[in-house]
């Protein structure tokens, strides 16, 4: 790793000063930035560490009933607390990366890095989730923008994920056997208005909204009525399967999530 | 420079970091606890699994500097008061649960953490809670043994079934 | 009643609570005052030609001590091979330099080309960047059959070509020609076996020290063979005597044969903590080992057997290339031939079996040994084809191979080996008995109610191990003798250290070797200790590999402990007053045959080291005896292995649901161990089938650089305990060394592959999927959906 300072601050606003610093990066949970670092792919100035911001963890229910999670919120926290509140959404987290992950990983931090095989972005974007900022609120259709990209500002934080609970959902994930990412990961939620699909792990351009499913899905809510596999251009095609096949995949799991959401 | 104070293993430590320095290279090359080990560079081994106010992380994915004023248990914290081998290790040893040693500390520091969480898992759940922890040498059946048997479940009747 | 002591118990290992409390002493944990550390700046492009190396801008850079590059070792040897191998036309093999730091090119990504010394790792690395490369980019040759053809790009200029060797061994092509022509059924299988990285959990390691008041050199490594080691850089690299050259290898995480061979980065530390005058320390990162370890396997592989109108085999035929990387790592050239194609006769007495192999250089990392190295290669063709013969004639996969296994032994193949002792029948029959074979057609049926299609997959291996016998070894190209060594050295007081030359890295050598030496002495094991690892401190020693530590090393240590049997036993007679010939050792106590006269062991000891009533005349004080074990043939494992697998036709996901194996290792002495061995190596065995796989580019640009993208086994890859079971009670002893054993440690890696894809096809099969006749492994899921749709 290059040199840099670390900084812990205790507020959102000692942060967000803090990140005005030149080359500042924040630090989450560190599960991905970290290995970046190690193999000196970023060169920070300062690393403003989040995880002593107490107002940024935890998990509650909104007056609009929607599901809050601090943006400083571990998988861990999530997959105890929510799991009573968004089944599908606990089951997510605490399948994300193994055990020691998930008590540093955030929810924050992996909005915030948009990896294209991470679990998180398809619970947000199928749940038509807010995302929501030490500067303003960010609709997931707004927020997602194409592989590791984001609507988010330099220096701004995820302070907040809220989340519509759905009526019925569930995330199906095939895992790449190496990384036990997503090699394709389907998110489905049924709320009253309609379907949500989101993918993750399969497109060249990040997570996406699978929208013939969900028209298909939101007038028969069944696993036979989702459509044949999407067209494998513009898929991920790598060592572990082609696009033809993350396609393939993204009708079995969306198949499947369907099945399980009851 | 930064200075740290965390309690490792029950002690009050205290040391000068720079930003950079990870926990693992704080506990290996200041402290000298040598038991936590470095297997990989991108947080899937879990050779190098400790805990942290209670909780398994991997030390190598985290900076001394964020352990400061934390309570930090590694494998040489483990063993029981008079130094015998605690449950997990003793179960270890009696079901051949490790050949060449290396993965071993994170090992048992993660099945401690699942025993803590889930104190009689199933079988399947100790293979799951293994996610995170790459052992080359044992095929894991010895491992998964020793955690079920550490839990006091009875390894043969398991087997069995 | 299982024995609770000596051979056949299954003692707690004692290493492991050193290794559960954190009192490992790995190579890693070693820092030596003073120490520097250098950082290798390694090639990114597979293959090019060094024009410039500028280090002028680096060298003043904070805490930099020295960088070094190719031309500070333009007097020093290369890496030198250890097993040359002759071609067919009676050529010795291509040999070219291997250089410590690169010379004039760059032949594979992760080829070192300079290395910076520096007070701080953080600081060499930092001054490497500002290291100015000119390197022209040159095309690379990756696929072996475009590197063989005319023309091609050549990873190294002085040869003609990239043929390193064209190889034929086995019976002379006229016969076997003849065997096919005449053949009812030839079945013919064209499959790669894919390259692996041995991934032991530790890292490399090196530390290099050197006192100048003594001119003595140590080197810290992660090695299986610190002699070997000793020998290869002292003798052929940097020109060191030995009695100069200490090194030491302690406690080591894992080998799997990837710590056999004597690497660039342990001459560089011993070289430079001398240049520097400091200690210079190395530890490898995991992004580093991919490419800088030896890889394993890879191997493109045309096979075809001939059969009779009765289903006997006729003929094997083998057509392989085997990679061997840019340069010729230690043992590489031996793995695909005479670990490779003297196993090629399998468990059956085919008449004919005729191997050819094509070496070929590419810009690739080397590949060398990997647990099994060249017999999993040699195993999985045989055991495909004849699984494919058997899907094709319509007959029992089983039944097939029974008819044609070796039932006579001594047994001498046409392959150059002879089987000493075996009973593959035995180990079938105990596979069949333990899969629960007749109960196969139900469980497939409760699978398919489930969506799944459920195989069985099955197959027999044999694996020549105990390695080696020297004067064959020599004679074959091995430029080593493959002895072991051991010395007893009993003390005064009657305790024991026994000094020996096989390391031990996860094998439980100082839980094992003890057990051996307390029961031939009649004395507890607590009493006896190793030391290994040293070779300040033991004798000599081949290390540890090729399934050859008890085998070789433990005979040494018989051999030795006999001796000293004997020396006590004239100590005894004299103490007793009577002749030496009617001394009998039982339970710790020599005794006058037929008498109540007796003394102790303590007792003998004691008179050794304090000889005042002792024949001085006759025998010398001491008692501490060495003896080195040649021994007379490979041993020969070998075993009946199933498994069954559940395949998901959705998503082309393959899951193990039963295991078996059936092994005969000859004599077992610890069969808690020996069953840990054979799960170790059956999971790797499973890895290769299912999950591992080390790929490149086109560009010769490594894909699967790291855990991210090489699927490393994981506990939820492997069967259930109620499912998996791994026997060792069928057993022939090997016949010609004193504990009857043949060795367990390659075992598991060696059968399990073939197995697992036998099984994937029946699956396939089941479903209707009847064109897929094989996939090349890992059968990963992409593979299975890709065959099963014709893509």
């Amino acid at each position: 790793m290059y040199s840099f300072d670390i900084q812990r601050p205790t507020t959102v606003a000692d942060a967000v000063a803090a990140l005005a610093t030149d080359e500042a990066l924040p630090l989450g949970g560190g599960q991905t930035l970290i290995p970046t670092l190690k193999q000196r792919l970023s060169a920070p100035s300062v690393l403003v560490s989040l995880s002593g911001i107490a107002e940024m963890k935890g998990v509650c229910t909104g007056d609009d009933g929607a599901l809050c999670i601090g943006g400083g919120t571990t998988h861990a926290t999530v997959a105890r607390e929510a799991a009573s509140s968004y089944p599908a959404l606990a089951s997510l987290a605490g399948h994300i990366g193994d055990p020691a992950v998930r008590n540093r990983g955030t929810i924050g931090g992996s909005v915030a890095n948009n990896d294209p095989s991470a679990c998180y972005p398809a619970a947000v974007l199928a749940s038509g989730a807010t995302v929501v900022t030490n500067t303003r609120s960010i609709a997931a259709d707004d927020y997602f923008q194409g592989m590791f990209a984001t609507a988010l500002n330099e220096g701004e934080i995820i302070t907040e994920v809220r989340f519509p609970v759905p009526e019925k959902a569930a995330y199906m994930k095939f895992e790449q056997p190496a990384s036990r990412f997503a090699l394709v990961g389907v998110f489905v939620a049924k709320y009253a208005e309609g379907v949500r699909v989101a993918v993750t792990g399969a497109s060249e351009d990040g997570v996406f909204r699978w929208t013939e499913a969900e028209a298909a899905l939101s007038s028969n809510f069944s696993a036979d009525a989702v459509p044949a596999a999407p067209s494998g251009d513009g898929m991920i095609s790598d060592l572990h399967g082609s696009g033809a096949y993350r396609a393939h995949l993204v009708a079995v799991m969306t198949k499947r999530a369907v099945a399980a959401a009851g | 420079m930064t200075k740290v104070t965390m309690t490792v293993n029950g002690k009050t430590v205290s040391g000068e970091v720079k930003g950079n320095t990870l926990l693992t290279e704080f506990l290996r090359e200041d402290l000298r606890l040598t038991g936590t080990h470095v297997g990989c560079d991108t947080s899937q081994c879990g050779a190098c699994v400790v805990h942290v106010n209670g909780e398994a992380v991997k030390s190598c994915t985290m900076f001394a500097a964020e352990a400061d004023g934390a309570e930090v248990t590694t494998i040489e914290g483990m063993a029981n008061a008079d130094g015998s081998l605690n449950v997990i290790q003793q179960a270890f040893q009696d079901y051949h649960g490790l050949q060449c040693g290396f993965c071993t500390p994170g090992m048992v520091m993660s099945a401690a953490a699942l025993l803590k969480e889930n104190p009689k898992p199933t079988e399947a759940e100790v293979r799951d809670h293994l996610e995170g922890n790459i052992c080359r040498c044992t095929g894991y059946h010895n491992i998964v043994r020793a955690i079920m048997a550490a839990s006091g479940q009875d390894v043969p009747a398991v087997a069995a079934e | 009643m299982p024995k609770d002591h000596g051979i056949g118990a299954s003692p707690k290992r004692r290493e492991d609570v050193r290794f559960l409390t954190g009192a490992g002493n790995y190579t890693d944990d070693i820092n030596v005052h003073g120490q520097a550390y250098v950082h290798f700046l390694r090639s990114d492009m597979a293959h090019g030609k060094i024009n410039s190396i500028d280090t002028s801008a680096a060298e003043g850079m904070p805490g930099v001590v020295r960088i070094f590059t190719g031309k500070d070792f333009e007097g020093v040897g290369g890496l030198p091979c250890g097993w040359q191998v002759t071609d067919k036309n009676g050529d010795p093999m291509k040999e070219p330099p291997h250089p410590v730091l690169a010379q004039g090119k760059v032949r594979h990504v992760g080829d070192p080309i300079a290395a910076v010394v520096a007070d701080s790792l953080e600081q060499a690395r930092t001054a490497a960047e500002a290291i100015v490369l000119d390197i022209e980019e040159l095309p690379a040759v990756v696929d072996m059959a475009k590197a063989l053809q005319p023309g091609a790009t050549k990873v190294h200029d002085d040869l003609a070509d990239n043929l390193c060797y064209d190889w034929q061994f086995g019976t002379d092509t006229e016969t076997t020609d003849a065997a096919f022509m005449n053949a009812a059924h030839v079945t013919t299988l064209e499959l790669v076996n894919n390259r692996l990285v041995a991934n032991p959990m530790e890292p490399r390691v090196a530390v290099g020290d050197y006192s100048r008041a003594r001119d003595e050199h140590t080197l810290y490594t992660t090695s299986q063979n610190p002699h070997v080691i000793r020998l290869l850089m002292g003798a052929f690299v940097l020109g060191i005597p030995e009695h100069k050259l200490r090194v030491v290898a302690p406690d080591v995480g894992g080998g799997f044969g990837t710590k056999i061979f004597h690497y660039a980065e342990e001459a560089f530390c011993t070289f430079a903590a001398k240049a520097c005058n400091r200690p210079v320390k190395w530890t490898s990162t995991r992004s580093e080992a991919f490419m800088s370890d030896a890889h394993g396997r890879d191997h493109v592989t045309k096979i075809e057997l001939a059969l009779d109108k009765d289903n006997n085999f006729l003929a094997v035929r083998t057509d392989t290339l085997a990679n061997m990387g840019a340069y010729l790592s230690t043992f590489s050239s031996s793995v695909p031939t005479w670990l490779h194609g003297t196993l090629m006769a399998g468990n059956y007495k085919t008449p004919a079996v005729q191997v050819n192999v094509k070496a070929v250089f590419t810009n690739t990392v080397p590949v060398d040994a990997y647990r099994g190295a060249g017999r999993p290669e040699a195993t999985f063709q045989l055991e495909r084809v004849i699984d494919k013969a058997a899907r094709e004639l319509g007959v029992d996969p089983i039944a097939l191979r029974r008819q044609n296994f070796i039932t006579q032994f001594p047994y001498a193949t046409p392959v150059a080996v002879e089987y000493d002792t075996g009973d593959y029948e035995a180990t079938m029959a105990k596979m069949e008995e333990l899969m629960d074979i007749k109960g196969f057609a139900a469980r497939r049926a409760e699978s398919e109610k489930n969506g799944k299609l459920r195989g069985l997959g099955v197959n027999c291996f044999i694996e020549a191990c105990g390695i080696a016998p020297s004067n064959l070894v020599g004679q074959l190209g091995a430029r080593a003798g493959l002895y072991d060594a051991a010395t007893v050295r009993v003390n005064a007081t009657g305790s024991i250290s026994v000094l020996v030359g096989a390391h031990s890295h996860g094998q439980g050598h100082e839980t094992v070797f003890p057990q051996v030496v307390a029961e031939m002495l009649g004395i507890d094991e607590s009493m006896v200790d190793i030391v290994h690892g040293d070779t300040s401190k033991i004798p000599f020693g081949m290390g540890t590999y090729g399934s050859r530590s008890l085998a070789v090393c433990g005979s040494a240590m018989v051999r030795a402990t006999e001796k000293i049997i004997n020396k006590a036993k004239k100590i005894a007679g004299h103490l007793l007053e009577a002749s030496d010939a009617d001394i009998e050792l039982k339970d710790g106590k020599f005794t006058v045959a037929g008498t109540d006269k007796s003394v102790a062991w303590g007792d003998v000891t004691l008179a050794a080291y304090v000889p005042h009533n002792y024949p001085l005349e006759d025998i010398e004080p001491g008692l501490e005896e060495t003896a080195f074990y040649d021994p007379a043939n490979f041993t020969y494992p070998a075993g009946a292995y199933a498994c069954e697998v559940e395949v998901d036709p959705d998503t082309g996901k393959v899951t193990i649901e039963k295991f078996v194996s059936a092994d005969d290792f000859g004599n077992v002495v610890n069969p808690m161990i020996v069953e840990g061995q054979v799960h170790g190596g059956i999971a790797q065995g499973i890895g290769q089938a299912l999950l591992e796989n080390c790929a490149y580019d086109e560009n010769g640009q490594l894909l699967s650089a790291s855990y991210m993208d090489y699927a490393m086994p994981r506990a939820d890859d492997i069967p259930h305990m109620a499912n998996y079971v791994v026997d060792h009670s069928c057993q022939t002893p090997c016949t010609h060394n004193p504990l009857g054993v043949k060795g367990c440690g390659e075992a598991g890696a060696i059968g399990s592959p073939p197995t697992v894809v036998n099984a994937v096809i029946d699956a396939l099969h089941s479903g209707g999927h009847t064109h897929v006749s094989h996939i090349d492994m890992p059968v990963s899921p992409s593979r299975v959906w890709a065959a099963i749709n014709g893509q």
